[in-house]
């Protein structure tokens, strides 16, 4: 692509604290009522990410009174004053739309990622308490779910 | 307001001062030397004559060449002519993308992808016929007209034919950001033609 483009997103991108899909995020965002400001938390899982540089997106899914709730933001928006990273989550994909079936606390838990601490990208050495992971049994792609 | 040629580098998106993400597209424009003036009095309407795009020196003709020299322009490729857009401009003087400002309407002007001959379909949005159920009639125009009386085909039935590759003008498009150290201008929305190509920025009233 051009470099002229190329140069004017890379000035818009901000600081960002890295995150994968499986992790729980706290967004801190602006929302403008009438002529106040304020900050507005969305905390859930990180479903995906997708897109790159300054139109890189991630969508948020959570669990409102019993309705799931999914919210994109782009990672680089002015709007957002932090993300907050409450916890890693262990999946094996970077899409994690099988979560949006999934109901209750039971069938929708979300694997910890308490074997490896901050150092992220290594392979993961073992299994770890599993729930049910997997949407159809098949080949599974060594594939971690770095990005 | 002011006009200005420039060249298409793409479309990207961009954070508004709100926080709103702008899809836009930029353009580099300018700057670009005044290279003549028309006059009512002496070519019977008004116009500035600006060139944008520079180029060695042999890409062009002597006469271009000559003529550029004449006011002070270095050899460049495009040479655009814009109605009622002197004003103050002198020969010599050069118009930046600082003629314009956020906020502004602009419109562009600019020769769009040519996409060869095509059907009705496609270039006029017509129907298509019905693919099964024995049907030949599947992207063919249809009725073009009545029978004995008139015996002919009016004057302006859209058929098939070239599409793409003609002059479009894009009004309306507002001026997102203007970056005066880059010459570059963003503006919301598309524009007519493909990557590179040339544009013309007018004002947009």
């Amino acid at each position: 692509m051009s470099g002229i483009i190329d140069t004017l997103e890379r000035e818009q991108l901000r600081e960002r604290p890295s995150f994968d899909p499986g992790d729980r995020v706290r967004v801190h965002f602006q929302v403008i009522e009438g002529t106040r400001r304020r900050t507005q938390v969305f905390e859930g899982t990180v479903l995906k990410r997708q897109g790159s540089g300054a139109r890189e997106t991630f969508t948020v899914r959570k669990q409102s009174f019993g309705v799931g709730v999914e919210r994109t933001f782009p990672v680089h928006s002015p709007k957002i004053e932090r993300i907050e990273v409450a916890a890693r989550g262990d999946v094996r994909r970077a899409k994690l739309y099988y979560l949006r079936g999934r109901v209750g606390r039971r069938a929708r838990v979300r694997e910890r990622r308490d074997v490896r601490v901050v150092p992220k990208a290594s392979p993961p050495p073992a299994a770890e308490p599993d729930g049910a992971e997997p949407v159809t049994p098949g080949p599974e792609d060594g594939e971690g779910s770095a990005s | 307001m002011a006009a200005l040629i420039g060249r298409k580098v793409g479309m990207t998106q961009f954070f508004a001062d709100d926080g709103r993400v702008e899809r836009v597209t930029v353009i580099e424009a300018g700057p670009c030397p005044v290279t003549g003036i028309r006059t009512v009095e002496r070519d019977g309407y008004e116009a500035v004559q600006l060139a944008f795009g520079e180029v060695r020196e042999k890409r062009i003709t002597k006469a271009e060449r000559g003529h550029l020299a004449k006011a002070g322009a270095p050899p460049m490729r495009h040479v655009v002519e814009f109605r009622d857009e002197a004003g103050e401009l002198q020969v010599g003087e050069q118009v930046t993308v600082e003629a314009f400002e956020r906020g502004d309407k602009v419109k562009v002007s600019a020769t769009s992808k040519g996409k060869g001959f095509q059907g009705t379909v496609k270039r006029h949005n017509f129907h298509r016929g019905p693919v099964t159920h024995g049907s030949h009639n599947v992207r063919a125009p249809g009725a073009i007209g009545a029978s004995a009386t008139p015996s002919r085909v009016f004057k302006g039935i859209r058929g098939p034919g070239q599409m793409g590759n003609r002059r479009v003008t894009q009004r309306g498009l507002e001026v997102v950001e203007v970056l005066p150290d880059r010459n570059l201008v963003l503006l919301r929305g598309s524009v007519p033609g493909p990557r590179n190509g040339r544009v013309e920025i007018r004002g947009d009233s």
